[in-house]
């Protein structure tokens, strides 16, 4: 009956898992949770061999995940579906909500990107963080991530995700903060968990709804049902979903946390903060596909979300110097191309989960690139200060070529197979006004994205060395390059191999649903052409301006475009004078009524029913006996009080 | 005849208390041993007794003990214990032996005795009131547990400790008083004659009128309020809580201020349904208050256990928001809740007072840099603080959250609003966090030592139940669920139906 239900919107049914790779797959979980775990308990002890032990944990968890991939390959697409039950978790009356895994395309196409680059940045990190007395921790948290990242995919219900999603938070928490004993990275980290935390409000309100609509929160109750319910429902909880989504992937309001986010470790930008964690929102949105299909209000919010970030990333990707600050407001930017992409439907969809995957491949490369340049750099990280490094550092300088095109979408690297999609699918979606805007939005993004990329690259890479006097640059160890070489390649072909004959479209058709495919406004052709022509500008203005001409070592002061999208458009400012300061106001006055007004009120009564000062006072000498003697006196009043009736 | 458990419970640390006290006075060893011991034989005999417990009937009373005590009055010594009671005195008896270790180095010579006395005689007083079925007894034993309380404030606290002492009282005398009034008049509404206090025979009466109800109602619910102790009685526990030992302030609001909660769920509703149901406006809008206001305090606070207890107003309204919602799965959240602020409390209080033995402050300004230096007490400061804040894994979330869709199905502006709670909690937990714990090590921590292996033992137990009842919360809720939905029949409200018709549920087919 489900199956039937299910298979009207192209749907896949969801079945009971089977064979010892579908049953045992809580062990993807379990493995780096245990790593971390026996990390984390076993101290100082553990310092030895703990970060191999933290790479082990990881590749296993990618064997499980290869295994699982295979395994699924092999059955019928609209088989692919797996639910395995593991153990009844919040048993509460009506609420019941079970501890189980949703085996399928999407979640299992996640298993591969979270553990295949999260195996990577591990091994790269035991070189990067060779030198830290708390590698072994840094190895906990990077499991514990792993872990919490998989139970987020991996869960078969809004409840369980919500346990991954924090658990990401979490991890992302002590990850941004992991050189705590610098107070702004003290402040980055919280200011991450509390902007999250907003989100998370949304996404707690959306299970709620659920709950209150479906009397279930699991995915297999949810979604096959989301078409009974009535539009406005389906409107509140996907709006609340995307609340969710916008805090995780630091999406247009809630993006703030973002750039201050990479006072992180290098390794930790790239996995959490570029290829897995923060895209999670959009995984959140195409997982609640049939919730959204119902809602076309809440749909277009997703669009408009993605647009806004899109553009916003991209601008102040412009102006940032510190690389590592421009690498993560691209990253916000491609984010918001996938939120783009997940706003309009089962296309969208599959183009949106592209873009993430190839995304995580190129962005993780840079951003290991960058951690590479920083290697040996001395840790510095402003672009102003590098320049001409290709000829010091040719690996990290070629595999950064590499994610360099591809986010430029130049064919045929990974990039161009899932951009240009994304363009297309704006161009085709919606009526009127709608692929004009969204469509021209995407368009004049990618000729920004060519534009603040190039001149990262050419800033980094070419044009004048302007290194510090002390600066002896030099190729990271093979520990580091290993990891960059495997994404490059990943940058390169991914995208090929992915997108011909529309591979990953069929491969997620049982979960996505397959969408009615309208031709975009403007010719396919024509949209490719224009983008390359956009990108080919984009990349020819950067290389007047930063690799033949020479650049300042210090910025200068710039228009007030410029220094608006230095200050991120002036997020922080906005954020303090509309939250912080009055939230810091009403804290301190309510402090004062509350020591002034409410006590000072209730203790005036008390004294008055107490019988004024002096009884205090004596009380407060230690005549104690009289308070056994008032409280016997309450027993005796209901003594009396019941004999004097009875007689 | 079977062992009367809950009075053999009940006796065993007052037979401890005894023996601490006929101890030689100098022998502050063996009063600390002898204290541990009793403590942990009444938590053995607790278990033993879990184990007895019949999960299929968690709903009714058992282990009862029903004898004649002031027949003249209608009093009655009547024990026994539903699925929340018993987890209200396993909690209990659970906390002790911790707060008992906890205080291990902190009370002097000569006046150790006495506290540990003090400290097992609330141990019996705290069985005992979970485990009254005599309103009568309820409410001696409440009124009876103030008596240790305020000789473990006045006497062992901090510098304010007299004015603190005092001001509990005085509150706890004031809602105890109202009380005592509605107790009494309870009882002639009631069939009367020798048992006539009993619980059960005063549970589905016809009262002459909504207003008697209504009114006996708002004596009892006063009381519990004051104790809960939700805004605008709640200012007495800031200070109580600051001043107090930090393993008092954990029995003081990890548990006694349950009492309140736990007679508003196991008195106010059963007793006085319709009154309960005809003030649930007015209670949610004051707990939702609690939640709100005990958050936004927290976060203005500059004292340590200050904030805690502030922290705690918040959660108490969280608790009193799910009892009042009336929904099934909304009340075992607040029964859940109970337990879970329990533990997460004990474990932030007692690594508070671990802080203030090394600094000797609990100003959160008079720290910083601590991750560093003690990774291990900050570890499990970050790990109790998360428990707070309700992170998923943690106990903390799956009662917070039952609490939340338990309200939301019948109040969702409600149950919006108090999500706002969890950014608020948040922001207390991690800007204390990153006050205390973060920055640059500071010169005064370079000697300190991390965890000993004592307090190991006292931090360690809470964070393993509380990870341990996230993952897992299921035995628990199991016990919890019977007597709620008791309770829900007695106040006759039902949950609410999905309101999307003809939902299919997940087919049979995915489940094993």
């Amino acid at each position: 009956m489900n199956f039937s239900l299910a298979a009207d919107a192209g749907r896949a049914g969801f079945e009971a898992a089977g064979g010892i790779v579908q049953t045992g797959a809580w062990a993807l979980v379990a493995i780096p949770l245990l790593g971390s775990a026996i990390l984390l308990l076993g101290g100082r002890r553990t310092d030895r061999w703990g970060h191999w032990l933290g790479v082990l944990a990881s590749w296993a968890s990618f064997a499980w995940g290869a295994l699982l991939f295979v395994d699924l390959l092999g059955l019928e697409p609209e088989k692919r579906a797996r639910t395995l039950h593991l153990f009844s978790w919040v048993p509460a009356g009506d609420f019941q909500v079970d501890a189980g895994l949703l085996l399928d395309p999407l979640s299992v196409a996640f298993v591969l990107l979270v553990t295949f680059v999260g195996s990577l940045i591990h091994v790269y990190s035991v070189a990067y963080m060779e030198h830290d007395p708390d590698r072994r921790r840094f190895f906990a948290y990077l499991n514990f991530f792993v872990a919490s990242m998989l139970l987020l995919v991996l869960a078969d219900s809004y409840l369980l995700l919500f346990v991954g999603w924090e658990g990401v938070g979490l991890a992302s928490y002590l990850l941004i903060g992991f050189w705590n004993h610098n107070p702004a990275f003290a402040t980055a980290a919280k200011k991450a968990f509390i902007v999250n935390r907003v989100g998370d409000l949304g996404l707690s309100v959306s299970i709620m709804a659920m709950f209150a609509a479906f009397g279930a929160v699991d995915f297999a109750t949810v979604l096959p049902n989301a078409g009974k319910a009535g539009e406005g429902v389906l409107t509140f909880i996907g709006l609340a979903l995307l609340v969710g989504a916008c805090g995780k992937s630091a999406q247009f309001p809630l993006q703030s946390w973002l750039g201050d986010a990479m006072a992180g470790p290098t390794p930790v930008s790239a996995l959490i903060h570029a290829a897995t964690m923060v895209t999670a929102g959009v995984y959140l949105v195409v997982r609640s596909g049939p919730i959204f299909e119902g809602a076309p209000n809440a749909q277009l919010a997703v669009v408009i979300v993605g647009g806004i970030t899109l553009m916003f990333g991209a601008v102040v990707g412009c102006a940032k110097d510190d690389i590592k600050k421009a690498l993560a407001a691209s990253t916000m930017s491609q984010i918001g191309y996938m939120m783009l992409a997940a706003g309009l439907g089962p296309v969208g969809y599959v183009f949106a989960i592209f873009h993430l995957m190839t995304h995580g491949f190129f962005k993780a490369g840079m951003f290991l690139g960058a951690g590479s340049v920083m290697h040996g750099m001395d840790d510095s990280v402003d672009m102003r200060r590098f320049g001409s490094l290709s000829g010091a550092m040719k690996i990290t300088w070629l595999t950064f070529a590499a994610g360099w095109l591809a986010i430029l979408g130049v064919p045929p690297f990974s990039g161009f197979w899932s951009k240009d999609g994304i363009i297309e699918t704006a161009f085709a979606t919606g009526e009127g006004w709608r692929p004009w805007v969204f469509g021209g939005t995407a368009l004049v993004g990618a000729g920004l994205t060519a534009f603040y990329m190039s001149r990262l690259f050419f800033m980094t890479f070419h044009g004048h060395k302007r290194w510090p006097a002390e600066a002896e640059p030099h190729e990271s160890p093979a520990l580091m390059t290993w990891p960059m070489i495997i994404l490059a390649v990943g940058s390169v072909g991914l995208g090929a191999v992915l997108g011909l004959g529309g591979r990953f479209q069929h491969w997620l058709e049982p979960v996505t649903g397959t969408g009615e495919e309208h031709a975009p406004v403007v010719p396919a052709t024509v949209l490719i052409v224009a983008t390359l022509v956009l990108v080919a500008c984009g990349v020819a203005l950067a290389w007047r301006q930063y690799w033949s001409a020479p650049v300042p070592e210090t910025a200068p002061t710039g228009s007030l475009v410029t220094r608006a999208a230095r200050r991120d458009l002036y997020q922080d400012d906005v954020n303090e004078a509309v939250f912080m300061l009055p939230g810091q106001y009403l804290t301190r006055s309510l402090v004062f009524v509350d020591n002034k007004g409410v006590d000072g009120a209730v203790r005036g009564l008390a004294a008055v029913v107490g019988g004024l000062g002096g009884r205090m006072r004596r009380w407060q000498t230690g005549l104690v006996r009289s308070y056994a003697a008032s409280i016997l006196a309450g027993v005796v009043v209901v003594v009396l009080g019941v004999l004097a009736v009875r007689i | 005849m079977s062992l009367p458990w809950l009075t053999t419970i009940g006796l065993l640390p007052l037979l401890g208390a005894v023996a601490v006290w006929l101890l030689p006075k100098t022998d502050v060893r063996a009063v600390r041993w002898v204290a541990l011991g009793a403590s942990l034989v009444t938590l053995a005999m607790t278990v033993a007794m879990v184990t007895q417990f019949d999960v299929a009937r968690a709903g009714e009373y058992q282990f009862a003990e029903t004898h004649s005590w002031i027949p003249q009055l209608g009093a009655s010594y009547a024990l026994g214990v539903d699925g929340i009671a018993l987890v209200m005195v396993a909690l209990s008896t659970i906390l002790v032996p911790v707060c008992i270790l906890a205080a291990w180095r902190e009370v002097v010579e000569g006046r150790a005795a006495t506290f540990y006395g003090l400290i097992l005689v609330l141990e019996t007083f705290m069985i005992g009131v979970f485990a009254a079925r005599d309103v009568f007894l309820f409410y001696v034993l409440f009124e009876a547990m103030l008596i240790p309380v305020y000789f473990l404030i006045g006497r062992y606290g901090g510098a304010q400790r007299r004015y603190a002492a005092v001001k509990f009282l005085l509150y706890s005398l004031l809602g105890g008083l109202v009380m005592l009034v509605a107790v009494i008049a309870l009882y002639f509404e009631g069939p009367g004659g020798a048992s006539g206090f009993l619980t059960q025979n005063l549970t589905g009466l016809r009262f002459g009128s909504d207003v008697t109800e209504r009114l006996l109602f708002l004596g009892f619910f006063f009381a519990f309020a004051v104790k809960a102790p939700m805004w605008p009685v709640h200012t007495w526990l800031p200070d109580a809580a600051a001043e107090a030992p930090s393993g008092v302030a954990v029995l003081l609001v990890g548990v006694l201020d349950k009492v309140g909660t736990f007679g508003m769920i196991t008195l106010c509703l059963p007793l006085f349904p319709g009154a309960s149901k005809w003030a649930t406006p007015v209670v949610l809008a004051l707990a939702l208050v609690s939640v709100l206001y005990g958050a936004l305090l927290a976060i203005g606070q500059s004292d340590l256990k200050r904030l805690i207890a502030y922290t705690s107003v918040s959660h108490f309204g969280f608790i009193v928001i799910g009892i009042f919602a009336m929904t099934s799965y909304g009340q075992s959240g607040s029964a859940l809740y109970m337990v879970n602020h329990g533990f997460s409390t004990a474990a932030l209080f007692l690594v508070a007072g671990m802080l203030a033995a090394r600094r000797g402050s609990t100003r959160i300004d008079d720290y910083g840099g601590l991750q560093r230096s003690t990774p291990l007490l900050a570890g499990s400061f970050l790990l109790a603080g998360l428990s707070s804040l309700a992170l998923p894994g943690m106990s903390s979330f799956v009662s917070e959250f039952l609490v939340l869709v338990g309200t939301f199905t019948k109040y969702p502006a409600v149950a919006v609003l108090a999500t706002v709670g969890m950014v608020l909690a948040a922001l207390y937990i991690l800007v204390t966090y990153q006050k205390m714990f973060t920055g640059p090590v500071k010169e005064y921590a370079s000697g300190w030592k991390d965890l000993s292996v004592r307090e190991v033992w006292v931090v360690a137990p809470l964070i393993a139940v509380i990870i341990a009842l996230g993952v897992y919360p299921k035995p628990v809720l199991d016990v919890l669920n019977p007597a709620v939905e008791r309770t829900m029949q007695q106040v006759s409200s039902t949950d609410p139906a999905p309101t999307v018709a003809g939902v299919t549920p997940a087919g049979e087919g995915t489940k094993p």
